[in-house]
């Protein structure tokens, strides 16, 4: 780099433009804060939804599946899968419910967890909050 | 042959590096496998549970890789022993010992199971993807964080401040302050997404490239000798575009999980400039070893020191720059795209990294001089190849599965559901496989070179070229 650009020159860019973007990032982070209730429809978030969340994570389905496109590629996206099995819970449910434990031979298997009637209802009612987050038209097409 | 004494302790963080490497490698065999054979090895270890392991063990290896290079780098920047060896050596007793009781605990019992009894219902933080650990154990990263840094940081405020060091330490810094975000899990899915990205966004496109950045100026100082104020102003240069660009550009993770159009617009525009940085590395890389004052001896340091420059420009440069337009990302998001993109991401740039400095600290710290014995470097040099080359074919065959995966399942006529896609690719999870095997190889040639014998180990530098 020729000598005319100083080394406090680079610093000075390091050190003023970062910190000028962190301040702008916190500013946009408050912003979507501040939007964000619009498009998450928060006051829908019932105990079943936070029981549901809850049993999402202890059971890491996300170590498998996609939700909202994130997690892993092995299994179908959930995001929408509320839809997919045309907006009806008890579909949800039963295929939670009727996993074989010992797998589905030479076929790509989701564990049998043995839930209660009360945590498929819990799980599936957070699968259907989760479809009804306004997530820009994602997925593309029903399959996720 | 060590400047400082203290240097010695690296070598236990670096031993075990390369152990837990060998752990990742051989877990993503398993999970390679259950992509095909889906029952492979069901219910026993089902996908999700040697993903887990997979990924965080590749996530502590980096980590144990980054603690070496500070123990060994920042008391020879600062020409001072390190602040306490002591110390040191507890951490990385008390890191390997969580680490290694956490992957049981993934391993011997459900995961439901494991939350139940680390009681993570007090303090929920588990399940969501590469935050799998127990809250006990978040706990404790925090407590080696603080540990590590006290020590190193005392180590640099008492000794000469050198750019390398100061850089060093922000970033690791900013690694432990953004992982504190492992603890918020709030209620609303859209907001735990929202601030989940701050720890692995802010990480691997933010603090870690000033990790990154100044690992390899101090290498590229050392095998090059080329005037220090001209590697600390490219390195400046480096890790500021890399701020300017990623902060922001984390908006390219904010397209589809509820936040704002906008994000749309500033996610792209930002993350597509985050090349540059990546792309300037390569330029540095090449242009200190063209205009290197001596001719190291150690070629293998080298070779990695350009190798970790150019894979992670490709790695995170141009494949992440091919699904990050909100347009693009739209049909590629969370597929196979985005695996091929992470791996060649995290080998080029991190694990390339951290081999790096281990190849340089290495003889130094075994006591064989400047530089390896030559068979021993010729060894090195071909896991290197075998490694690298590998990993570019595993990169190709997600990638060539991902555009088929996208067309057959969401941009046909017909969109086909997932399964059945997944069934009519699974030729290039394949090739994959037998991709995955030939980087498993080039890890056992690595491994076998530090076992090396009757090699006469290199003990001076060779005569400056100037
Ligand atoms: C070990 C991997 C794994 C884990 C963990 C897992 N799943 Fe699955 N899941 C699968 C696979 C594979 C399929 C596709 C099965 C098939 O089509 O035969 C699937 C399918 C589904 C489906 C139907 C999707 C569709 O479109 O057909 C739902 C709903 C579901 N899983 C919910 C869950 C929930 C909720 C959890 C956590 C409690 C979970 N899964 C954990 C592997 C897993
Ligand atoms: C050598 C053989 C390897 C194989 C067969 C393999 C296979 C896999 C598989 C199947 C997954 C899960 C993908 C999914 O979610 O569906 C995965 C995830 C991952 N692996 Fe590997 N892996 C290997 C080596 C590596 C190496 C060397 C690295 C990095 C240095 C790495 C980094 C990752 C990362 C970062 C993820 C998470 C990706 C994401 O979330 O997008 N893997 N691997
Ligand atoms: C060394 C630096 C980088 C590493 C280690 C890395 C790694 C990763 C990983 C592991 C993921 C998957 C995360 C998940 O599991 O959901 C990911 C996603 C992504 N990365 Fe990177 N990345 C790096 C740099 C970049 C750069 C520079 C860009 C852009 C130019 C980029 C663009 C993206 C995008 C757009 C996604 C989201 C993919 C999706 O929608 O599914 N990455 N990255
Ligand atoms: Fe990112």
């Amino acid at each position: 780099m020729s000598t005319r650009f100083t080394k406090n020159a680079a610093r000075n860019i390091f050190y003023g433009g970062s910190l000028f973007f962190v301040l702008v990032f916190l500013g946009l982070t408050f912003h979507t804060t501040r939007a964000l209730p619009e498009r998450d429809h928060r006051e829908n978030i019932t105990e079943q939804v936070v029981r549901g969340k809850q049993l999402w994570e202890e059971n890491n389905c996300i170590g498998c599946h996609t939700l909202l496109g994130e997690g892993a590629y092995f299994a179908p996206e959930l995001g929408n899968v509320y839809q997919r099995f045309g907006n009806n819970k008890e579909a949800i449910k039963g295929f939670i419910r009727s996993r074989p434990p010992e797998g589905v031979p030479g076929r790509r298997s989701m564990p049998q967890f043995n839930f209660t009637d009360e945590e498929l209802e819990a799980l599936a009612e957070f699968l259907k909050w989760t479809s009804e987050v306004n997530a820009a038209n994602w997925p593309p097409n029903i399959q996720g | 042959m060590l400047q400082y004494q203290s240097q010695a302790v690296a070598k236990p963080y670096f031993i075990a590096a390369i152990a837990l490497f060998a752990g990742q490698v051989l877990f993503g065999l398993i999970l390679g496998l259950q992509y095909v054979v889906g029952d492979f090895l069901f219910p026993a270890i089902p996908f999700n549970v040697a993903r887990m392991v997979h990924t965080n063990l590749l996530i502590v290896w980096l980590l144990f890789g980054f603690m070496g290079a500070a123990y060994y780098l920042v008391p020879e920047e600062a020409e001072r022993e390190l602040h306490s060896p002591v110390l040191a050596l507890i951490v990385f007793w008390v890191f390997l010992i969580a680490g290694a009781l956490t992957v049981l605990g993934y391993l011997l019992v459900p995961y439901s199971s494991l939350a139940r009894l680390t009681q993570n219902e007090l303090f929920p933080t588990m399940g969501r993807e590469f935050l799998e650990q127990p809250t006990i154990t978040k706990i404790g990263i925090v407590v080696v964080a603080l540990a590590f840094l006290y020590n190193v940081g005392m180590t640099v405020l008492k000794g000469r401040k050198t750019v390398i060091n100061v850089i060093l330490l922000i970033g690791l810094a900013g690694l432990a302050v953004m992982f504190l975000f492992a603890f918020y899990n709030p209620n609303n899915l859209v907001l735990d997404k929202y601030f989940w990205w701050w720890v692995v966004h802010l990480w691997v496109e933010g603090v870690w490239e000033l990790i990154l950045g100044s690992i390899l100026a101090f290498v590229l100082i050392k095998v090059t000798g080329v005037d220090r104020e001209v590697i600390e102003k490219w390195l400046y240069v480096i890790i500021g575009a890399a701020l300017i660009t990623g902060i922001v550009g984390t908006g390219h993770h904010y397209y589809w999980i509820g936040t704002p159009d906008y994000w749309q617009w500033l996610g792209s525009a930002f993350s597509a400039l985050e090349p540059i940085p990546f792309f300037m590395m390569t330029l540095f890389a090449f242009n200190m070893v063209n205009r290197r004052r001596r001719d190291h001896p150690n070629k293998a340091a080298t070779l990695w020191a350009l190798g970790t420059a150019v894979m992670g420009f490709l790695g995170a440069g141009v494949w992440g720059f091919m699904h990050t337009l909100a347009p693009i990302n739209y049909y590629t998001h969370g597929t196979q795209i985005t695996a091929a993109h992470g791996h060649m991401a995290f080998y080029g740039a991190y694990a390339m990294i951290v081999l790096t400095i281990i190849s340089y600290a290495m003889p130094h710290l075994r006591g064989q001089g400047t530089a390896a014995g030559e068979r021993q470097q010729v060894m090195e040099m071909w896991a290197f190849w075998l490694m690298t080359v590998a990993m570019v074919f595993i990169t190709l065959f997600l990638t060539a599965a991902g555009v088929l995966q996208v067309w057959l399942q969401r941009v046909s006529e017909v969109p086909q559901p997932f399964i059945a896609v997944q069934q009519q690719i699974g030729l290039f999870y394949w090739m994959r496989e037998v991709a995955g095997v030939v980087f498993l190889i080039g890890l056992i040639v690595y491994i076998a070179s530090y076992f090396v014998r009757g090699d006469e180990a290199v003990t001076t530098a060779q005569p400056a070229r100037v």
